[in-house]
C-alpha cells in the first residue's frame, strides 16, 4: 500500500467546512430560542434605554432624531455581543469541557477549516441579530430604506472580525477567568467609544483618531451610512478596514488554536 | 495482501517538555487484525494514538496510516479512519440521529448514501428504538455504543479505539466487546489501546505490551504469555512474612515471582522439581504484563 500514490487533500475544503457548518446548524436547533432571546433582547434595552432615556434630554445627535441614531449605532453592538462573546465563551467551552474540536480533529477536517467554519458560522448569526435594533428603531419612527438590505452584509463583515476575535482569545486563554481582562479592558472600552450612543465628534482630537481605528466604530458608521443613504467612498475604506480586520484575526486565531488543539 | 501494514510506526518519539511519552515506538498493525496496545496509564498509549490521527505531531520517526505520510497526508488517512476517543464527545444537547448526521457530514458520506449509513450506525449502537433521544437521556453504555457507531457511520478501513471500555460496568463491557468483536469478523482493522488485560486477550490478535513510551514485548497473547511466563503459575498465599520468605526462595531457586497483593505468584513452574506449595494455574498475560511494567505504580 506504500507505493500507492494518492491524493492529498488540500486546504480549506468545502465538504469540511461544511461539516463543521452542519454541526453549528444542528446545534443551532436546539438552543436558538435562548440565543434569539439574549441577541435581541441586549440591543433593545439599550436602544429603549437611551433612546427614550437620553433622547429626552437629547432631541439629536451627530445631525439625527436621537432614537435613529441609536438604533443604527446599536446595529454594532448586537453583532459584537452575538459575535466575539459566543466565540469567546463557545470556543472555550467546545474545546476545553466538551471537547468536541478533539472529535471534528479526528475527523479529516484541519484547524484551519474548523476556525474558519465556526468564524463563518457565528457571522452569520451576528449579521442575522444585527438587524435586530434596527428593525426595533423602525418601529420608533426610523424610515426604511434600501440601504438597510446592506445592513445584515456589513454586520456579517463585522461579525466575522469579531468572531476571528473571540476564538483567538479563547485560544489563547488559560481559563475562563482569562475573559474578565478581555471584557474589561477591551470590548467595554470599544463598545463605548464606537460612536453608538453618542458621536465620537464630541471627544477630545487623541481620542477620535484612536476611534478611527475601532472595528465597532467603522461598523457603526458603515450602518448609518447606509441606512441614511450617505454611502460615498470612505464607506469603502470603511469596509476594506473590517475585512483587514477579519482577515488578520482569522490567521491569529487559527494559529492561537493551532497551538491549543495540535501537540 | 499478506503483510500489508494499515499502520506503521518506526521510531516514533513524543516530546512534551521534559517528559517523553513515546520513546522510539516500532509499531505494525496488519490489514485486518485487531491490535491491542496494553500498558499502565502513563505508557504512552494514548500519545500514540493522537499521533495516528496527527492531533500531536511526532518530534522523530516515520508513521505511516493507511499507506499515507503522516503528519502531511494526515487528512486523507483520516477520511478512512473512525476513532473512537476515550473520553466522550459526543453532542449532548443533540438526539442519537443527529449526532450521526453531522458525522456523516464530517467524515464525507455522499448524499445519497446518508441516510443509509446513520440507519446502519443507528442498527450497530442497538438504538433503534432511542435514536430521537437526547444524547444526555442515554446510560452511559448507550453513550460508548454511539460513541463506537459515530465512528463508523463511513465504514472506515481502519478504526481506533481508545480505552473503549473504561470505567464501565462488565455487563456494558460485554455488550462492548461484542461489538468490537463483530466489527473484527467483518474484516475491519482495529488498533484498541487499553489496559485492561482481559480485553486484550479477549479482543486482539496480537498485543504489543508498552511501558515508558516504547514497545516492550509483542506478540500473539498466547505466545507472549508462554515466552514470558511459562504454562503454568503457582499461586502462595500467606501472611505478608510468609509471602516474602517464598519470594526469596523462589528467587534462590531461578524462579521468577510477582506479588498480587494477596499472593506470591511463583512463575515458570512447569517443571517439577521445586518445594513450594499452593494452587496451581495456568500462566496469563496479567503475569506477562506485570513482569514487564514493573510492580510499582510510578
Amino acid at each position: 500500500m506504500s507505493t500507492v500514490e494518492r491524493g492529498h487533500l488540500g486546504r480549506l475544503e468545502r465538504p469540511a467546512l461544511t461539516g463543521v457548518l452542519v454541526r453549528e446548524i444542528v446545534n443551532f436547533s436546539s438552543y436558538w430560542k435562548a440565543s434569539t432571546f439574549s441577541s435581541t433582547v441586549e440591543p433593545t434595552i439599550y436602544l429603549l434605554a437611551f433612546g427614550f432615556g437620553f433622547g429626552s434630554l437629547v432631541s439629536r445627535a451627530g445631525g439625527f432624531p436621537y432614537v435613529e441614531f441609536v438604533g443604527t449605532g446599536t446595529v454594532a453592538t448586537a453583532v459584537l455581543f452575538s459575535s466575539a462573546f459566543p466565540a469567546m465563551f463557545g470556543t472555550f467551552v467546545k474545546y476545553k469541557f466538551q471537547r468536541t474540536y478533539d472529535a471534528i480533529l479526528a475527523a479529516p477536517v484541519d484547524t484551519e477549516e474548523l476556525v474558519t467554519g465556526e468564524a463563518l458560522w457565528i457571522a452569520m448569526r451576528a449579521g442575522v441579530y444585527g438587524c435586530v435594533p434596527m428593525i426595533v428603531a423602525v418601529f420608533f419612527g426610523l424610515d426604511l430604506s434600501w440601504g438597510m438590505l446592506l445592513v445584515p452584509l456589513i454586520g456579517w463583515l463585522a461579525g466575522l472580525g469579531w468572531a476571528c476575535f473571540g476564538i483567538m482569545i479563547a485560544g489563547y486563554a488559560s481559563s475562563f477567568e482569562n475573559f474578565n481582562y478581555v471584557v474589561s479592558a477591551v470590548l467595554t472600552p470599544l463598545f463605548l467609544v464606537a460612536g453608538t450612543f453618542f458621536p465620537l465628534s464630541t471627544l477630545p482630537r487623541w481620542a477620535q483618531i484612536l476611534g478611527e481605528l475601532n472595528p465597532l466604530h467603522q461598523c457603526v458608521q458603515l450602518v448609518r451610512d447606509a441606512v441614511f443613504l450617505n454611502l460615498s467612498w470612505v464607506d469603502l475604506l470603511r469596509a476594506g478596514y473590517l475585512a483587514l480586520f477579519a482577515i488578520v484575526l482569522w490567521r491569529i486565531a487559527i494559529h492561537a488554536m493551532e497551538r491549543k488543539l495540535i501537540d | 495482501m499478506t503483510g500489508e501494514l494499515a499502520i506503521r510506526l518506526r521510531g516514533a518519539v513524543k516530546r512534551y517538555g521534559p517528559i517523553t511519552a513515546v520513546d522510539g515506538l516500532d509499531l505494525d498493525v496488519p490489514v485486518g487484525t485487531c491490535v491491542g496496545l496494553l500498558g499502565p496509564n502513563g505508557a504512552g498509549k494514548s500519545t500514540t494514538m493522537r499521533l495516528l490521527t496527527a492531533q500531536a505531531i511526532a518530534d522523530e520517526g516515520e508513521i505511516e496510516v493507511l499507506g499515507y505520510r503522516l503528519p502531511g497526508d494526515s487528512k486523507a488517512a483520516r477520511a478512512e479512519c473512525g476513532v473512537v476517543p476515550q473520553l466522550d464527545n459526543l453532542d449532548v444537547t443533540l438526539t442519537v440521529e443527529q449526532n450521526l448526521l453531522v458525522f456523516s457530514h464530517l467524515y464525507r458520506v455522499p448524499r445519497a448514501e446518508r441516510k443509509e449509513a446513520i440507519e446502519g450506525a443507528v442498527q450497530m449502537a442497538n438504538l433503534a428504538a432511542r435514536r430521537h433521544d437526547k444524547v444526555d437521556k442515554l446510560s452511559g453504555g448507550m453513550r460508548r455504543r454511539l460513541l463506537i457507531a459515530r465512528a463508523l457511520v463511513h465504514r472506515p478501513r481502519l478504526v481506533l479505539l481508545d480505552e473503549p471500555t473504561v470505567g464501565l460496568d462488565p455487563q456494558v463491557r460485554q455488550e462492548l466487546w461484542a461489538l468490537i468483536d463483530a466489527l473484527r469478523v467483518q474484516g475491519t482493522t482495529i488498533l484498541m489501546s487499553t489496559h485492561y488485560i482481559e480485553e486484550a486477550q479477549r479482543l486482539a490478535d496480537t498485543v504489543l505490551i508498552m511501558s515508558h513510551g516504547k514497545g516492550v514485548a509483542g506478540g500473539p497473547p498466547a505466545e507472549l504469555v508462554f515466552e514470558h511466563a511459562g504454562r503454568e503459575a503457582l499461586e502462595v498465599y500467606g501472611p505478608p512474612a510468609r509471602l516474602a520468605e517464598v519470594q526469596a526462595e523462589a528467587a534462590e531457586a531461578g524462579l521468577r515471582t510477582r506479588r498480587t497483593g494477596t499472593s506470591i505468584s511463583i512463575l515458570g513452574v512447569d517443571a517439577n522439581g521445586h518445594p513450594f506449595e499452593g494452587e496451581r494455574r495456568p500462566a496469563n498475560l496479567e503475569d506477562v504484563f506485570v513482569l514487564l511494567t514493573g510492580e510499582e505504580i510510578e
